[in-house]
Protein backbone atom coordinates (compact mmCIF):
# COMPACT_ATOMS: atom_id res chain seq x y z
CA UNK A 1 0.00 0.00 0.00
CA UNK A 2 1.63 3.18 -0.84
CA UNK A 3 2.21 5.42 1.90
CA UNK A 4 1.26 9.13 2.67
CA UNK A 5 4.54 9.56 4.97
CA UNK A 6 6.60 9.56 1.94
CA UNK A 7 4.06 12.06 -0.27
CA UNK A 8 5.63 15.66 0.44
CA UNK A 9 2.29 17.72 2.79
CA UNK A 10 0.98 19.97 0.10
CA UNK A 11 -0.95 21.74 2.74
CA UNK A 12 0.20 21.85 6.18
CA UNK A 13 -1.92 20.31 9.32
CA UNK A 14 -4.41 22.45 10.26
CA UNK A 15 -3.51 23.63 13.54
CA UNK A 16 -6.32 25.31 15.58
CA UNK A 17 -5.10 25.34 19.40
CA UNK A 18 -4.24 29.24 19.17
CA UNK A 19 -7.44 30.31 17.66
CA UNK A 20 -10.24 29.19 20.01
CA UNK A 21 -13.36 30.90 19.81
CA UNK A 22 -13.06 32.61 23.19
CA UNK A 23 -11.65 35.53 21.33
CA UNK A 24 -15.63 36.37 20.30
CA UNK A 25 -17.23 37.56 23.71
CA UNK A 26 -20.99 36.78 24.43
CA UNK A 27 -21.57 38.79 27.41
CA UNK A 28 -23.96 40.48 25.41
CA UNK A 29 -26.20 37.93 25.00
CA UNK A 30 -27.30 38.02 28.37
CA UNK A 31 -29.97 39.86 30.24
CA UNK A 32 -29.51 38.72 33.71
CA UNK A 33 -26.03 37.64 35.15
CA UNK A 34 -25.45 34.93 38.37
CA UNK A 35 -24.05 36.66 41.52
CA UNK A 36 -22.12 34.85 43.69
CA UNK A 37 -22.78 35.28 47.65
CA UNK A 38 -19.36 33.53 49.12
CA UNK A 39 -20.54 33.23 52.71
CA UNK A 40 -23.34 31.07 51.27
CA UNK A 41 -20.87 28.94 48.61
CA UNK A 42 -19.96 25.29 49.97
CA UNK A 43 -17.34 24.84 47.01
CA UNK A 44 -19.50 22.13 45.54
CA UNK A 45 -17.91 22.94 42.10
CA UNK A 46 -21.16 21.93 40.34
CA UNK A 47 -21.70 25.55 38.68
CA UNK A 48 -18.48 24.83 37.45
CA UNK A 49 -19.37 21.46 36.09
CA UNK A 50 -23.17 22.32 34.29
CA UNK A 51 -22.14 25.80 32.89
CA UNK A 52 -22.47 25.52 28.83
CA UNK A 53 -20.04 27.76 28.26
CA UNK A 54 -17.20 26.59 30.49
CA UNK A 55 -17.13 30.21 32.02
CA UNK A 56 -17.05 29.42 35.27
CA UNK A 57 -13.21 28.37 36.91
CA UNK A 58 -11.98 26.63 39.98
CA UNK A 59 -10.12 28.94 42.15
CA UNK A 60 -9.07 27.78 45.00
CA UNK A 61 -12.22 26.50 46.94
CA UNK A 62 -14.52 29.21 45.25
CA UNK A 63 -15.87 29.28 41.59
CA UNK A 64 -15.03 32.45 40.02
CA UNK A 65 -17.75 32.93 36.61
CA UNK A 66 -16.18 35.17 34.11
CA UNK A 67 -18.23 37.39 32.92
CA UNK A 68 -17.35 38.17 29.72
CA UNK A 69 -18.24 35.32 28.36
CA UNK A 70 -21.43 33.80 30.55
CA UNK A 71 -24.78 34.38 28.53
CA UNK A 72 -26.88 33.98 31.85
CA UNK A 73 -28.84 30.93 31.02
CA UNK A 74 -29.05 30.57 34.93
CA UNK A 75 -28.30 26.94 35.03
CA UNK A 76 -25.60 27.66 37.83
CA UNK A 77 -28.49 29.39 39.65
CA UNK A 78 -30.97 26.08 39.30
CA UNK A 79 -28.43 23.76 40.25
CA UNK A 80 -25.95 25.44 43.49
CA UNK A 81 -27.49 23.41 45.79
CA UNK A 82 -26.83 26.28 48.31
CA UNK A 83 -28.68 28.81 47.33
CA UNK A 84 -25.55 30.83 46.86
CA UNK A 85 -26.36 32.45 43.68
CA UNK A 86 -28.87 34.73 42.74
CA UNK A 87 -29.89 36.49 39.09
CA UNK A 88 -29.28 40.13 39.17
CA UNK A 89 -30.68 41.59 36.22
CA UNK A 90 -28.50 43.16 33.30
CA UNK A 91 -29.43 47.03 32.26
CA UNK A 92 -30.25 47.88 28.96
CA UNK A 93 -26.91 49.09 26.74
CA UNK B 1 -6.65 23.68 49.38
CA UNK B 2 -8.01 22.71 45.84
CA UNK B 3 -11.53 21.00 45.80
CA UNK B 4 -11.87 17.67 44.61
CA UNK B 5 -13.81 17.73 41.14
CA UNK B 6 -15.91 14.99 40.24
CA UNK B 7 -14.86 15.34 36.26
CA UNK B 8 -11.82 16.34 35.10
CA UNK B 9 -10.53 19.71 34.98
CA UNK B 10 -9.20 20.67 31.65
CA UNK B 11 -11.41 21.74 29.22
CA UNK B 12 -11.34 20.86 25.27
CA UNK B 13 -14.89 23.11 24.85
CA UNK B 14 -14.14 27.24 24.73
CA UNK B 15 -16.01 29.90 25.81
CA UNK B 16 -17.62 32.20 23.29
CA UNK B 17 -18.67 29.35 21.09
CA UNK B 18 -22.43 30.03 19.11
CA UNK B 19 -24.88 28.03 20.74
CA UNK B 20 -27.93 29.03 22.50
CA UNK B 21 -28.06 29.44 26.12
CA UNK B 22 -28.26 26.18 28.08
CA UNK B 23 -27.78 24.56 25.00
CA UNK B 24 -27.57 20.68 26.35
CA UNK B 25 -25.62 19.39 23.19
CA UNK B 26 -22.67 21.89 24.05
CA UNK B 27 -22.74 20.30 27.56
CA UNK B 28 -22.69 17.17 25.83
CA UNK B 29 -19.42 18.03 23.95
CA UNK B 30 -17.68 19.41 26.97
CA UNK B 31 -17.73 16.48 28.46
CA UNK B 32 -17.27 14.03 25.64
CA UNK B 33 -14.09 16.13 24.84
CA UNK B 34 -12.99 15.75 28.96
CA UNK B 35 -13.18 12.07 28.28
CA UNK B 36 -11.76 11.61 24.62
CA UNK B 37 -9.12 14.08 25.46
CA UNK B 38 -6.90 16.22 23.24
CA UNK B 39 -5.39 13.50 21.08
CA UNK B 40 -9.07 13.10 18.94
CA UNK B 41 -10.73 14.62 15.67
CA UNK B 42 -14.12 14.80 15.32
CA UNK B 43 -16.30 14.59 11.99
CA UNK B 44 -19.72 16.47 11.98
CA UNK B 45 -22.21 16.47 9.32
CA UNK B 46 -24.49 19.42 9.21
CA UNK B 47 -26.34 20.33 12.59
CA UNK B 48 -25.99 22.39 15.18
CA UNK B 49 -22.43 21.71 15.84
CA UNK B 50 -21.71 22.38 12.17
CA UNK B 51 -22.19 26.53 13.34
CA UNK B 52 -20.90 25.86 17.07
CA UNK B 53 -17.78 24.76 16.15
CA UNK B 54 -16.92 28.07 15.09
CA UNK B 55 -16.16 29.60 11.86
CA UNK B 56 -12.67 28.83 10.58
CA UNK B 57 -10.10 29.22 11.73
CA UNK B 58 -11.44 29.88 14.91
CA UNK B 59 -12.90 26.53 16.57
CA UNK B 60 -14.27 25.55 19.79
CA UNK B 61 -13.42 22.00 20.14
CA UNK B 62 -9.93 22.36 20.93
CA UNK B 63 -9.16 19.29 18.78
CA UNK B 64 -9.40 19.38 14.67
CA UNK B 65 -12.88 19.28 12.88
CA UNK B 66 -13.62 17.59 9.54
CA UNK B 67 -17.12 18.94 8.42
CA UNK B 68 -18.85 16.49 6.44
CA UNK B 69 -22.06 16.23 3.99
CA UNK B 70 -24.84 15.14 5.85
CA UNK B 71 -25.66 11.67 5.20
CA UNK B 72 -22.14 10.50 5.44
CA UNK B 73 -20.32 11.47 9.07
CA UNK B 74 -19.45 7.29 9.43
CA UNK B 75 -18.39 6.91 5.86
CA UNK B 76 -15.73 10.08 6.18
CA UNK B 77 -14.89 8.97 9.80
CA UNK B 78 -13.96 5.82 8.70
CA UNK B 79 -11.80 7.17 6.15
CA UNK B 80 -10.20 9.89 8.16
CA UNK B 81 -9.36 6.92 10.32
CA UNK B 82 -8.12 4.70 7.78
CA UNK B 83 -6.00 7.66 6.67
CA UNK B 84 -4.33 8.05 10.32
CA UNK B 85 -3.54 4.70 10.39
CA UNK B 86 -1.55 4.99 7.11
CA UNK B 87 0.66 7.86 8.33
CA UNK B 88 1.01 5.49 11.58
CA UNK B 89 -1.36 8.07 13.85
CA UNK B 90 -2.94 5.04 15.67
CA UNK B 91 -3.51 6.62 18.99
CA UNK B 92 -6.05 9.38 17.15
CA UNK B 93 -9.29 9.03 18.11
CA UNK B 94 -11.80 9.64 15.03
CA UNK B 95 -15.32 10.49 16.63
CA UNK B 96 -18.43 11.13 14.33
CA UNK B 97 -20.71 13.82 16.23
CA UNK B 98 -24.03 13.61 14.30
CA UNK B 99 -27.12 15.02 15.64
CA UNK B 100 -30.81 12.88 15.38
CA UNK B 101 -31.62 14.03 12.19
CA UNK B 102 -27.79 12.97 10.15
CA UNK B 103 -28.04 9.86 12.99
CA UNK B 104 -31.98 8.31 12.71
CA UNK B 105 -32.61 9.28 9.36
CA UNK B 106 -30.25 10.81 6.85
CA UNK B 107 -26.74 9.29 7.90
CA UNK B 108 -28.35 5.81 9.06
CA UNK B 109 -27.08 4.13 5.69
CA UNK B 110 -23.06 5.42 6.31
CA UNK B 111 -23.61 4.02 9.85
CA UNK B 112 -24.89 1.14 9.49
CA UNK B 113 -22.33 0.34 6.85
CA UNK B 114 -19.74 1.71 8.95
CA UNK B 115 -21.00 -0.42 11.91
CA UNK B 116 -20.99 -4.06 10.09
CA UNK B 117 -17.85 -3.43 8.62
CA UNK B 118 -16.64 -2.71 12.13
CA UNK B 119 -14.65 0.30 11.20
CA UNK B 120 -12.54 1.66 14.25
CA UNK B 121 -13.97 4.98 14.93
CA UNK B 122 -16.52 6.36 17.80
CA UNK B 123 -20.18 7.32 16.14
CA UNK B 124 -21.91 10.10 18.47
CA UNK B 125 -25.33 10.91 18.19
CA UNK B 126 -26.33 13.86 20.22
CA UNK B 127 -29.88 13.55 19.62
CA UNK B 128 -31.87 16.26 20.61
CA UNK B 129 -35.25 15.14 18.81
CA UNK B 130 -35.94 17.18 16.07
CA UNK B 131 -33.97 19.00 13.65
CA UNK B 132 -32.97 22.23 15.38
CA UNK B 133 -30.95 23.85 13.30
CA UNK B 134 -33.34 24.65 10.33
CA UNK B 135 -35.93 25.31 12.79
CA UNK B 136 -37.16 22.16 14.86
CA UNK B 137 -38.36 19.57 11.84
CA UNK B 138 -39.43 16.58 13.43
CA UNK B 139 -36.77 13.33 12.85
CA UNK B 140 -36.94 9.76 13.65
CA UNK B 141 -35.65 10.62 16.90
CA UNK B 142 -38.73 12.93 17.98
CA UNK B 143 -41.18 11.26 20.34
CA UNK B 144 -44.85 10.43 20.07
CA UNK B 145 -46.70 13.48 20.52
CA UNK B 146 -44.08 16.43 20.41
CA UNK B 147 -44.70 19.63 18.74
CA UNK B 148 -42.65 20.35 15.85
CA UNK B 149 -43.19 22.81 12.88
CA UNK B 150 -43.75 19.65 10.89
CA UNK B 151 -46.03 17.96 13.53
CA UNK B 152 -48.20 21.82 14.98
CA UNK B 153 -50.55 18.92 16.26
CA UNK B 154 -47.85 16.67 17.76
CA UNK B 155 -45.89 13.99 16.04
CA UNK B 156 -47.99 10.84 15.46
CA UNK B 157 -44.99 8.46 15.19
CA UNK B 158 -43.10 6.93 17.71
CA UNK B 159 -39.86 7.52 18.43
CA UNK B 160 -37.25 5.04 16.39
CA UNK B 161 -35.36 2.57 18.42
CA UNK B 162 -31.98 3.80 17.12
CA UNK B 163 -30.09 1.75 19.54
CA UNK B 164 -31.86 -2.00 18.56
CA UNK B 165 -31.11 -1.18 14.79
CA UNK B 166 -27.38 0.08 15.65
CA UNK B 167 -27.22 -3.16 18.39
CA UNK B 168 -28.05 -5.84 15.40
CA UNK B 169 -24.43 -4.32 14.03
CA UNK B 170 -23.17 -6.06 17.59
CA UNK B 171 -20.95 -2.96 18.30
CA UNK B 172 -17.66 -3.23 20.23
CA UNK B 173 -19.94 -0.81 22.36
CA UNK B 174 -22.95 1.01 22.74
CA UNK B 175 -24.21 3.21 25.83
CA UNK B 176 -26.43 6.13 26.10
CA UNK B 177 -25.59 9.11 28.65
CA UNK B 178 -26.99 12.74 29.24
CA UNK B 179 -25.52 15.90 30.69
CA UNK B 180 -26.95 15.89 34.15
CA UNK B 181 -24.98 12.93 35.00
CA UNK B 182 -21.61 14.22 33.90
CA UNK B 183 -19.53 11.57 35.54
CA UNK B 184 -21.02 8.64 33.80
CA UNK B 185 -20.84 10.85 30.73
CA UNK B 186 -16.93 11.22 30.90
CA UNK B 187 -16.27 7.62 32.21
CA UNK B 188 -18.17 6.40 28.95
CA UNK B 189 -16.28 8.31 26.57
CA UNK B 190 -13.22 7.28 28.14
CA UNK B 191 -13.80 4.37 28.16
CA UNK B 192 -14.94 4.19 24.38
CA UNK B 193 -12.03 6.11 23.80
CA UNK B 194 -9.72 3.07 25.04
CA UNK B 195 -11.62 0.17 22.81
CA UNK B 196 -11.27 -0.56 19.53
CA UNK B 197 -14.07 -1.40 16.28
CA UNK B 198 -17.03 0.15 15.97
CA UNK B 199 -18.58 2.23 19.22
CA UNK B 200 -22.14 4.04 19.54
CA UNK B 201 -22.84 6.26 22.39
CA UNK B 202 -26.56 7.88 22.03
CA UNK B 203 -26.54 11.37 23.72
CA UNK B 204 -29.65 13.20 25.30
CA UNK B 205 -29.07 16.57 24.51
CA UNK B 206 -31.70 18.65 26.24
CA UNK B 207 -32.78 21.58 23.98
CA UNK B 208 -34.44 24.98 25.12
CA UNK B 209 -35.52 26.36 21.91
CA UNK B 210 -36.51 22.88 20.65
CA UNK B 211 -38.31 21.87 23.75
CA UNK B 212 -39.88 24.92 24.64
CA UNK B 213 -38.48 25.70 28.12
CA UNK B 214 -36.11 28.16 30.05
CA UNK B 215 -32.51 27.64 29.46
CA UNK B 216 -31.99 26.99 33.64
CA UNK B 217 -34.16 23.88 32.94
CA UNK B 218 -31.12 21.90 30.91
CA UNK B 219 -29.72 19.65 33.42
CA UNK B 220 -32.54 19.66 35.54
CA UNK B 221 -34.83 17.79 31.83
CA UNK B 222 -31.70 15.92 31.35
CA UNK B 223 -31.90 14.13 35.07
CA UNK B 224 -35.60 13.85 34.69
CA UNK B 225 -35.58 11.57 31.35
CA UNK B 226 -33.66 9.27 33.32
CA UNK B 227 -35.23 9.65 36.72
CA UNK B 228 -38.52 9.03 34.50
CA UNK B 229 -37.40 5.67 33.11
CA UNK B 230 -37.59 7.48 29.67
CA UNK B 231 -34.15 7.88 29.11
CA UNK B 232 -32.17 4.74 30.88
CA UNK B 233 -28.45 4.68 31.18
CA UNK B 234 -27.30 1.48 30.16
CA UNK B 235 -23.89 0.46 28.56
CA UNK B 236 -23.42 -3.00 26.55
CA UNK B 237 -19.57 -3.98 26.01
CA UNK B 238 -19.41 -7.12 23.73
CA UNK B 239 -22.11 -9.05 25.13
CA UNK B 240 -22.38 -7.67 28.13
CA UNK B 241 -25.46 -5.47 29.07
CA UNK B 242 -25.57 -2.97 32.16
CA UNK B 243 -28.04 -0.60 33.15
CA UNK B 244 -25.76 2.00 34.87
CA UNK B 245 -28.41 3.90 36.75
CA UNK B 246 -30.96 1.71 38.14
CA UNK B 247 -33.66 4.40 39.13
CA UNK B 248 -35.41 2.23 42.21
CA UNK B 249 -38.36 4.75 42.37
CA UNK B 250 -39.12 5.63 38.88
CA UNK B 251 -40.51 9.14 38.88
CA UNK B 252 -44.00 9.84 36.76
CA UNK B 253 -43.40 10.86 33.29
CA UNK B 254 -45.74 13.76 33.34
CA UNK B 255 -42.96 15.94 35.58
CA UNK B 256 -40.44 15.47 32.69
CA UNK B 257 -43.18 16.21 29.57
CA UNK B 258 -45.24 19.02 31.92
CA UNK B 259 -42.09 21.51 31.99
CA UNK B 260 -41.78 21.73 28.19
CA UNK B 261 -43.86 23.56 25.86
CA UNK B 262 -43.35 20.53 22.87
CA UNK B 263 -45.88 18.33 24.65
CA UNK B 264 -48.45 20.81 25.22
CA UNK B 265 -50.80 19.50 22.94
CA UNK B 266 -50.21 15.65 24.44
CA UNK B 267 -53.34 15.76 27.01
CA UNK B 268 -53.99 13.74 29.61
CA UNK B 269 -54.45 10.46 27.50
CA UNK B 270 -51.58 11.24 25.93
CA UNK B 271 -49.61 11.10 29.10
CA UNK B 272 -51.21 7.96 30.12
CA UNK B 273 -50.16 6.17 27.06
CA UNK B 274 -46.80 7.08 27.67
CA UNK B 275 -46.29 6.28 30.88
CA UNK B 276 -47.79 2.67 29.67
CA UNK B 277 -44.84 2.54 27.14
CA UNK B 278 -42.26 3.73 29.56
CA UNK B 279 -43.50 1.11 31.90
CA UNK B 280 -43.61 -1.81 29.37
CA UNK B 281 -39.88 -0.62 27.80
CA UNK B 282 -38.27 -0.32 31.39
CA UNK B 283 -39.81 -4.07 32.26
CA UNK B 284 -38.23 -5.36 29.48
CA UNK B 285 -34.92 -3.83 29.69
CA UNK B 286 -33.27 -6.46 31.80
CA UNK B 287 -34.10 -8.81 29.09
CA UNK B 288 -31.79 -6.73 26.75
CA UNK B 289 -28.90 -9.08 26.92
C1 LIG C 1 -28.20 17.26 2.27
C2 LIG C 1 -28.63 18.35 3.19
N1 LIG C 1 -29.95 18.50 3.46
C3 LIG C 1 -30.36 19.46 4.32
C4 LIG C 1 -29.46 20.31 4.90
C5 LIG C 1 -29.97 21.39 5.84
N2 LIG C 1 -29.68 21.12 7.24
C6 LIG C 1 -28.58 21.56 7.87
S1 LIG C 1 -28.53 21.23 9.51
C7 LIG C 1 -30.04 20.45 9.42
C8 LIG C 1 -30.67 19.89 10.66
C9 LIG C 1 -29.88 18.80 11.29
O1 LIG C 1 -30.63 18.16 12.30
P1 LIG C 1 -29.90 17.20 13.31
O2 LIG C 1 -29.03 16.25 12.60
O3 LIG C 1 -30.91 16.62 14.23
O4 LIG C 1 -28.93 18.18 14.13
P2 LIG C 1 -29.39 19.46 15.00
O5 LIG C 1 -29.48 20.61 14.06
O6 LIG C 1 -30.69 19.13 15.64
O7 LIG C 1 -28.31 19.67 16.00
C10 LIG C 1 -30.55 20.47 8.11
C11 LIG C 1 -31.84 19.91 7.71
C12 LIG C 1 -28.09 20.12 4.59
N3 LIG C 1 -27.15 20.90 5.14
N4 LIG C 1 -27.71 19.15 3.73
S1 LIG D 1 -25.54 31.70 33.90
FE1 LIG D 1 -25.13 29.99 32.51
S2 LIG D 1 -23.44 30.75 31.24
FE2 LIG D 1 -23.51 32.07 33.04
S3 LIG D 1 -22.10 31.11 34.49
FE3 LIG D 1 -24.13 30.32 34.96
S4 LIG D 1 -24.24 28.38 33.83
FE4 LIG D 1 -22.54 29.58 32.95
S1 LIG E 1 -22.89 25.46 43.04
FE1 LIG E 1 -23.26 27.00 44.61
S2 LIG E 1 -22.35 26.18 46.49
FE2 LIG E 1 -21.54 24.97 44.79
S3 LIG E 1 -19.61 26.03 44.27
FE3 LIG E 1 -21.19 26.90 42.93
S4 LIG E 1 -21.92 28.70 44.06
FE4 LIG E 1 -20.79 27.45 45.53
S1 LIG F 1 -31.02 24.94 18.70
FE1 LIG F 1 -30.82 23.57 20.46
S2 LIG F 1 -29.13 22.16 19.97
FE2 LIG F 1 -29.02 23.90 18.54
S3 LIG F 1 -27.57 25.35 19.54
FE3 LIG F 1 -29.65 25.95 20.17
S4 LIG F 1 -29.98 24.85 22.11
FE4 LIG F 1 -28.23 23.86 21.10
MG1 LIG G 1 -31.36 17.23 16.17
Amino acid sequence: MPRLDEDPFLTPPILTGGRPMSANKTRDWRSVRPVLHAEKCTGCMLCWKFCPEACVSVQGERPLIHLDWCKGCAICVAECPAGALTLAEEEAP
Amino acid sequence: MKVRLSIPEPEGLSAGHLACQGCGATLAMRYALKGLGPDTVLVIPACCWTILAGPAPLLSTGVNVVHSPFPCAAAVAAGVRHGLLARGKASTCVVAWAGDGGTFDIGLQALSGAAERGEDILYVCYDNEAYMNTGIQRSGGTPAGAWTMTTPEGSALPKKDLDAIVEAHHPAYLATATPAYAEDMVRKFKKARGLTGFRFIRVLAPCPPGWKYEPEETVRLSRLAVQTGLFPLYEREGGAFRLNVPVAKRRPVTEFLSRQGRFRRLGADGETALQARVDAAWAALPGRT
